[in-house]
């Protein structure tokens, strides 16, 4: 099934309950080479120094992992059957087949490929891919699908599902909107402008809007410059390979997002993973990469560059960064941070991790963040120091050859951070932030009250409730549905095979009520309570 | 039993001793060195080999302190060709305004003309009020809006297929296609004049590629029937081997067509399944403009999967994959950029559809472009000094010097005056960008002419222009 972030290596987690308390209790701190190096660098920051981490990261009791195996096993063995009666013609066929005049080339897709995708995720498929007909704020309209066929084929009924609660879209701080006098300005840009753009940045296609969105940019995060991009994706996909090449190192994070994978491959780096938010098995990395160099030439490493994420969205964690950014500093590697949905949604005034530990910009060697999660638009930027942005103007690859971002998109972009910033003469910003911080805690606590498993941090906006039984995966998302709530599941291959989750995206333009109903709801659906063990598998 | 059994044990004793009384004199002797070698060996230290990279700690700290990483960027000169962005302000439309001067656009690949349109804009500004302007999520996420459905299914109908899928990137969209398909031990045959586009997609898919020169289809079945060789040699390979062949439909870098029919009769000949890529020829070829299959008549079923990207005829930004269901339906699941980004904001979908209308609906601007095309790319055909490349009816064209200066710098200098020149008498071109050290087969230097269909008629002045300049 689509899945928007965490790639797992398929192994599976044993996350353990991790409580940290702040350094001045040292005892409890695990790692005590990295606490004294911190009191060294003297980061005496007030803000840094009371931050309680807790992360929690429950793991489910025995009986709720067995049932999970066995509810894939079950799925698996029916699938089997189902394919062999397809295969002998008791059952009609509704894959798509290939040409009659193409049948002797070589099979464009291996069966055993797909076998996941036609027997597993079928059954379920019509949580996923739900087309809706307005404005993704808080609440929006779905189209009624049907199937008639187990999920083959949809058909809409011309019906509208209306106001829907929202708890799939990535809108933090409420920017999906279609108030006239916010979007007044983009109305004028999209009138003035138009929507493409024909051209690469290095060709003809540098607006002034660019520019006036770049240096805005620069200001909101307290950097010297930054670049805009059209696509967060291919933000990370087409910089990090103008960054690091052969003869590079990348330590990259376990549940990095596809977007970082695939930057790291096309660079030609040699690539190494730790443990999520390990700092221990981060560091040990990287003091075997400098002691004995390259695999088998033992030629000293060109660089190195870690990437992390600010909130890693299938988790919910917050990246420790203050440890990491001390282990750049001792071990003299680069740092890249992708803020994809921490800019805006963490931090006292929304400029995400770095504010969020009372850290500065210049720690960070590479910022780079998108605008579709807290701007309401598209896009991504990469920030940091002149020389960095600078050899990105020339040397990006989409700087090149792709587009740039389009004008009206941009001016949304101003907008909501002018907002932000409380220039256009408004507390409306922080207010944002505020509500958002505000629902994100109470959310947490009343669903931990009611005894779901939760991961992640107290403070992230992402809340992952474990569903762990792949049965429940579809049920609750439809059962969910029913009682007008939209929410997204996500189960293998995006998660751990025992890990299955409801991920709620909490927004700043919710209300209370409309936390409340989805708390009280869920609850009166007692039959997904996590530590229920009746239920209702619908594996059939 | 217990008295038994101590019998029994010492009857055993009894026995051994005798044993060892009759035992011959050298057995004794060589069984007592080996106990005392046992004992000794139990009893001394264990130590062991030296490895080579067995390292002291205080050698380890000194490793890690001597090394020194490269700066993370290397330093940029400041007259880097490439850092002086020309700033466009005001709409980049065929009259736009570089760098504050007023000139005729010849650099923005808005073949259509449709990017001042004012249904297209009032389409957009529709969809504005209706979904506002970002997405905020994935398409698997409550990111598929009605108007990604309509714009597929008008796609799909306008080329004739069964399917068409939108990737909100026209960048991403063949470089997310390709690696769909073809995985680790598949083989591609690509044309050497490929964009980087097609280039990222291949290395990303980790696949055997395999270059033949640019348009010549002699060379293309000279490594068909090496395969074929190959093939024979290690057929149970060769029943699970993809094998792809991907080309544009108007080359970028050349501004050519490929020669489609020849490598329909390759296809069937080899069997390996054809990927044509349609940015500049979509919306440009054909008697509807629905690309190079209606150009030579092809059916388009025959092209297994065809890429374009909606950012040059229809003004928006983003891009598309059409064919058979069979083929589109599996990147909803495995098309990275599809899957892992935010889908298009609706307001640019709206913006498609309302240009596809259009396209639709008067299909004559066809025939107009082309007929600008020719007249351009045959009054720059006198210019001294300069070649044109290209075909008479593609809307981008390049001009290329006919001899060179010595090295590609002193080409590229010559052609930046050449393009400061017409900027500042007044016509926008461009020079064409390219990333040296990451391109295969990187083509000479050259600018960019393009060609808007709705523009004036000037082109006295740019030949005279051009003229001047050398």
């Amino acid at each position: 099934m689509a899945n928007p972030s965490a790639v797992c290596n398929g192994h599976l987690h044993h996350h353990h309950h991790q409580k940290q308390n702040n350094i001045l209790k040292s005892g409890i701190y695990k790692k005590n080479g990295i606490t004294k190096g911190m009191k060294k660098n003297g980061v005496s920051n007030g803000t840094l120094h009371k931050k309680t981490i807790t992360e929690h990261f429950e793991q489910a009791p025995m009986y709720v992992a067995v049932l999970t195996f066995l509810g894939f096993g079950v799925g698996t063995i029916f699938g089997y059957l189902r394919d062999f009666m397809r295969a002998w013609g008791l059952e009609k066929r509704n894959v798509a087949a290939e040409r009659e005049q193409q049948k002797d080339f070589v099979p464009l897709y291996q069966d055993f490929e797909n076998f996941y995708t036609r027997n597993l995720y079928m059954r379920i498929r019509d949580n996923w891919n739900r087309p809706i007909c307005s404005v993704p704020g808080p609440q929006f309209d779905l189209m009624e699908r049907v199937t008639d066929d187990y999920n083959w084929t949809f058909r809409f009924t011309g019906r509208t599902i209306k106001n829907v609660i929202n708890m799939g879209s990535y809108n933090y701080l409420g920017f999906a909107e279609t108030d006239v006098n916010a979007l007044k300005t983009v109305t004028i840009e999209l009138q003035k402008y138009g929507t493409g753009i024909c051209s690469t940045r290095q060709e003809m296609g540098t607006l002034d809007k660019h520019v006036e969105l770049e240096k805005l940019v620069a200001k909101f995060l307290g950097v010297e410059d930054a670049m805009v991009f059209g696509m967060g994706f291919a933000t990370n996909s087409m910089n990090i390979p103008a960054l690091v090449g052969k003869g590079c190192l990348i330590l990259s994070d376990e549940l990095n997002h596809t977007s970082l994978v695939l930057g790291a491959r096309l660079s030609g780096a040699t690539i190494r993973i730790f443990k999520h938010n390990n700092m221990q098995s981060l560091e040990k990395l990287l003091r075997d990469a400098i002691i004995y160099g390259q695999p088998r030439s033992r030629r000293a490493w060109r660089k190195i560059l870690i990437l992390v994420e600010g909130i890693y969205s299938m988790e919910g964690s917050i990246v420790r960064l203050p440890e990491i950014v001390s282990l750049k500093k001792k071990y003299k590697a680069y740092l890249y941070l992708d803020e994809a949905h921490s800019i805006g949604a963490v931090g006292a005034t929304g400029r995400g991790v770095v504010e969020y530990f009372g850290m500065s910009p210049d720690d960070v060697d590479v910022l780079m963040g998108t605008f579709t999660k807290s701007f309401g638009a598209a896009g991504g930027y990469i920030a940091g120091k002149k020389d960095l942005v600078d050899f990105l103007r020339t040397h990006s690859h989409s700087a090149v050859y792709a587009t740039s971002m389009c004008p009206p998109v941009a001016e949304q972009i101003i907008r909501a951070m002018k907002c932000l910033m409380g220039l256009d003469g408004t507390t409306q910003g922080l207010q944002r932030v505020r509500q958002l911080g505000k629902n994100t805690r109470y959310f947490r606590r009343r669903l931990h009250e009611m005894g779901f498993i939760i991961y992640g941090n107290d403070d992230s906006p992402v809340v992952p409730l474990l569903l762990y039984m792949p049965g429940k995966i579809g049920a609750f998302a439809r059962r969910m549905l029913e009682k007008n709530i939209g929410v997204v599941v996500v189960g293998f291959p995006a998660t751990p095979i025992t890990e299955s989750r409801a991920r709620f995206c909490v927004s700043a333009a919710h209300t209370r009520e409309m936390l409340d109903t989805r708390g009280l709801k869920a609850d009166v659906s007692g039959l997904f309570h996590s530590r229920c063990s009746s239920q209702r598998t619908k594996i059939w | 039993m217990a008295a038994a059994a101590g019998m029994g044990q010492q009857w055993v004793l009894v026995e051994m001793v005798q044993a060892f009384y009759e035992a011959p004199a050298y057995h004794l002797i060589l069984e007592g060195i080996l106990i005392l070698w046992i004992i000794r060996l139990l009893f001394s230290k264990t130590y062991k080999l030296q490895e080579r990279s067995d390292l002291t700690p205080k050698e380890k700290e000194e490793l890690i302190e001597e090394w020194q990483p490269e700066p993370l960027v290397p330093p940029v000169p400041k007259d880097h060709p490439a850092l002086n962005y020309n700033i466009v302000s005001g709409p980049p439309t065929h009259i736009i305004t570089v760098n504050g001067k007023e000139c005729i656009n010849f650099a923005s690949f808005n073949f259509l003309g449709l990017l001042d349109n004012e249904k297209v804009k009032s389409a957009a500004q529709a969809s504005l009020k209706k979904y506002g302007v970002g997405t905020c999520g994935p398409r698997g996420f409550y990111g598929t809006f009605d108007v990604h459905l309509e714009l597929e299914e008008r796609l799909a109908k306008f080329m004739r297929t069964e399917e068409a899928i939108i990737y909100s990137y026209g960048f991403a969209t063949i470089a997310s296609a390709i690696p769909a398909y073809s995985k680790r031990g598949d083989i591609v045959f690509v044309d050497e004049a490929a964009c980087f586009a097609i280039q990222k997609g291949l290395q990303a898919s980790r696949s055997n590629i395999k270059l033949f020169k640019h348009n010549d289809m002699a060379d293309l079945e000279r490594l068909l029937k090496e395969q074929e060789t190959e093939d024979q040699k290690n057929p149970r390979k060769a029943r699970v081997t993809r094998r792809f062949i991907v080309v544009e439909g108007l080359y970028m870098n050349t501004g050519d067509v490929c020669p489609l029919p020849e490598l329909i009769k390759l296809k069937y000949k080899y069997k390996v399944r054809i990927f044509l890529e349609e940015s500049l020829s979509f919306g440009v070829l054909g008697e509807h403009g629905r690309g190079i299959t209606e150009h030579f008549g092809i059916n388009i079923d025959d092209i297994d999967l065809i890429s374009a990207n909606m950012e040059n005829s229809l003004a928006s930004i983003g891009g598309f994959c059409c064919g058979r269901s069979f083929i589109i339906d599996h990147q909803r699941l495995s098309g990275q950029g599809y899957c892992f980004s935010a889908s298009l904001p609706p307001l640019l979908a709206a913006a498609a559809i309302e240009a596809l209308n259009i396209m639709e609906d008067n299909p004559d601007i066809f025939q107009t472009l082309r007929a600008k095309c020719e007249r351009i790319h045959k009054a720059l055909q006198g210019i001294s000094g300069l070649k044109v490349v290209g075909e008479s009816f593609s809307p981008a064209l390049h001009l290329q010097l006919e001899e060179s200066c010595g090295s590609r710098e002193n080409d590229v200098k010559l052609l930046k005056r050449i393009v400061d020149y017409c900027m500042d008498s007044g016509i926008a071109l461009t020079q064409a960008r390219y990333l040296e050290k990451e391109e295969k087969c990187l083509p000479p230097p050259r600018s960019w002419t393009t060609v808007l269909s709705a523009m004036g008629v000037l082109l006295s002045r740019v030949c005279e222009e051009q003229q001047d300049a050398l």
